[in-house]
C-alpha cells in the first residue's frame, strides 16, 4: 500500500511537471549515440529567433568558429569548425539537436562548447555558476534554423 | 623633429611596411635588428613542429607599428618606466638607479624569467621588482599589474630585446614547470576549454575576428591597440580565462606564476620582443 501511494505521488508529480512546463532539465536530456529524438520544450523551434541567437555573441555565438553563407551580413565567420553551409543536408533534426546540447557526446574531445548543460564544467565564473549557455527553447530554436541550411 | 615630419615619416614608414608586413614578413625594428618570429619548436612542446610569436598572426597595420620605436605606442610607456626606475621612493632614499647604475645592467634577465630562487621558489620579474621595492627602499609594493610595474618591466625587458629566450625547465624548476603545463590543458569554465584548445589546436585560424596565434609570451609586457596601455601577462592569462566565462586564477598567484614559466618555455628560442604591439 505505502508504495503504492509513493508511485501515485511520483506518476501525480511527473504529470505536474509535464504540463505545467515541458521542458527537459539538462541532467534529464536523453542521448542516443549523440542525438537527441524528443524536443526539449515541446514548443516547435522559432527558425527566426534560432537564427538571431546563432549570431548573437552573448548567446550562440556560433559565428565565432563557423562560417555560414545565409548569415553574410555579419562581417566576421570563424573558421574553428566547419562551415555549416548545408548543414541539414549532413544531419538529422535529432542528431542536430544532440550536437547543440552536447556536442562532446557526438564527437569526442571537441572544442565545441556543450550549450545545455549547466554541470561538469571547472571553475566557471561565478555568474555562470549552475547554468547552461542556453536555454532550453533557445537550444530548440537553433535547432530548427539549422534545419533551414539546406542546399541541395 | 616637429609634428609634421613625424607624421611623414609614420606615414611613409606606414606605407614601406604594408609592402613588407604579412605572415611570411620579417620583423626588423628601426631597420636594423631582426627578430627571430618563427623558430623549430622546442623538444618540450611536443605537439608543435615550429613555434611563431603573435606578431605574425596580426594586421599589416599593426605589425608596421611594432617595426620603428618612434611609431610604436609602448614606448611612451617604457619612457615613464625611465622616469620611474631613475626616481627615489620610499624610507630609504633610494632609487633603482641608484643600486643598478644604467637600466641595460638587466640585459639577458627577461629571457631567463621566470626562474627558480636559491630558496626553491618560482619567482616573476615582477616579485624581483617589488622585493626591492619593499625590501631595499622601503617604499610600498606596485600591484601586480599597475601601470608602474608594466613600465618597468618593459623597461628592463626592453634590454633584453632580441635575445633568445630561454627559460630553464629543469631541476628545481621541473615541478613548477609540470604543474604550469597541466593548467595548459585543463578545460575550465562554462565554454570548457583549455588553452591548447585555442593556441595549440587552432592557431592560424579565425575565431570570429580574431586571428589566433599561439599565445607566446615573448612580446610581454606588450601595448594593445585594445585598451592603449601595456597589459601583464598574468592580464592576459586572465583575459582569456574571463572569455572562456571560467573564474581566473589570480594575479600574482602560483598558478599563473606556474603558467607563465610553462608558457614561455614553450617559447625558448624565439626573439624577446618586449615591448610588443598588438591588438
Ligand atoms: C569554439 C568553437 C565552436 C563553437 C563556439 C561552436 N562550434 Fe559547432 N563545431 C565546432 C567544431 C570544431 C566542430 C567539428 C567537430 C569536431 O571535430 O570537433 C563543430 C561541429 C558542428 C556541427 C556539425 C558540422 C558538420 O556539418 O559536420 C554543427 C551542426 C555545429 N557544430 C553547430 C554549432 C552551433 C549551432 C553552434 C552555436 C550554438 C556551434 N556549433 C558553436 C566548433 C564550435
Ligand atoms: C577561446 C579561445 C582562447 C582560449 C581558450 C585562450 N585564449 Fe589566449 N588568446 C585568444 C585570443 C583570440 C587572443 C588574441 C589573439 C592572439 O594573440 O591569439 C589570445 C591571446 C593570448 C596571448 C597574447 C599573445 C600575444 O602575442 O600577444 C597569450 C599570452 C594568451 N592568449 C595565453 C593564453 C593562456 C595561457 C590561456 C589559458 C589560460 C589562453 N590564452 C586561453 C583566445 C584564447
Amino acid at each position: 500500500m505505502k508504495i503504492l501511494i509513493a508511485t501515485a505521488v511520483v506518476a501525480a508529480f511527473f504529470a505536474g511537471t509535464a504540463t505545467a512546463q515541458d521542458t527537459v532539465v539538462p541532467t534529464a536530456v536523453m542521448f542516443d549515440e549523440g542525438a537527441v529524438g524528443v524536443s526539449l520544450t515541446g514548443v516547435v523551434g522559432d527558425a527566426a529567433n534560432g537564427r538571431k541567437v546563432f549570431a548573437n555573441r552573448k548567446q550562440g555565438n556560433c559565428l565565432a568558429c563557423h562560417a555560414n553563407a545565409d548569415l553574410s551580413e555579419q562581417s566576421f565567420h570563424g573558421e574553428v569548425g566547419p562551415p555549416l553551409d548545408g548543414a541539414a543536408d549532413r544531419w538529422s533534426e535529432d542528431e542536430l539537436r544532440g550536437i547543440v546540447t552536447n556536442s562532446k557526446l557526438m564527437f569526442e574531445g571537441t572544442i565545441m562548447p556543450a550549450f545545455y548543460i549547466d554541470a561538469g564544467y571547472t571553475r566557471p565564473l561565478e555568474k555562470f555558476d549552475g547554468k547552461s549557455i542556453l536555454s532550453a527553447q533557445q537550444v530548440e530554436d537553433v535547432v530548427a534554423y539549422l534545419m533551414t541550411l539546406k542546399e541541395n | 623633429m616637429n609634428t609634421k615630419l613625424l607624421q611623414t615619416v609614420a606615414a611613409l614608414s606606414l606605407l614601406a611596411g604594408v609592402a613588407v608586413a604579412g605572415e611570411d614578413a620579417t620583423l626588423i625594428i628601426n631597420d636594423e635588428e631582426t627578430m627571430v618570429t618563427e623558430a623549430a619548436a622546442p623538444a618540450h612542446a611536443e605537439n608543435l613542429d615550429r613555434i611563431y610569436s603573435g606578431w605574425v598572426f596580426r594586421a599589416d597595420e599593426t605589425q608596421v607599428l611594432q617595426m620603428d620605436d618612434f611609431d610604436n605606442p609602448a614606448f611612451v610607456f617604457t619612457d615613464q618606466g625611465q622616469d620611474l626606475y631613475d626616481t627615489v621612493d620610499g624610507t630609504a632614499g633610494e632609487s633603482c638607479a641608484n643600486c643598478h647604475g644604467d637600466v641595460d645592467s638587466f640585459a639577458g634577465l627577461t629571457a631567463q624569467m621566470p626562474r627558480v630562487n636559491s630558496d626553491g621558489e618560482l619567482e616573476t620579474l615582477t616579485e624581483l621588482v617589488n622585493n626591492c621595492r619593499t625590501e631595499r627602499m622601503g617604499a610600498e609594493a606596485w600591484k601586480y599589474s599597475a601601470s608602474q610595474m608594466t613600465a618597468v618591466t618593459a623597461l628592463i625587458g626592453l634590454q633584453s630585446r632580441g635575445m633568445p629566450v630561454d627559460v630553464a625547465i629543469d631541476g628545481a624548476a621541473a615541478p613548477y614547470w609540470e604543474r604550469g603545463k597541466e593548467l595548459y590543458y585543463t578545460r575550465v569554465g562554462q565554454l570548457d576549454m583549455s588553452c591548447s584548445n585555442c593556441h595549440e589546436d587552432n592557431y592560424d585560424v579565425m575565431i570570429r575576428a580574431d586571428h589566433l596565434s599561439q599565445g607566446q609570451t615573448n612580446g610581454f609586457p606588450t601595448y594593445r591597440l585594445k585598451n592603449a596601455k601595456l597589459n601583464s601577462r598574468h592580464g592576459r592569462f586572465k583575459g582569456c580565462m574571463k572569455n572562456i566565462r571560467a573564474t581566473p586564477f589570480k594575479e600574482g598567484g602560483d598558478e599563473f606564476k606556474a603558467l607563465e614559466l610553462y608558457v614561455a618555455s614553450r617559447g625558448n628560442g624565439l626573439s624577446v620582443e618586449t615591448p610588443s604591439v598588438r591588438n
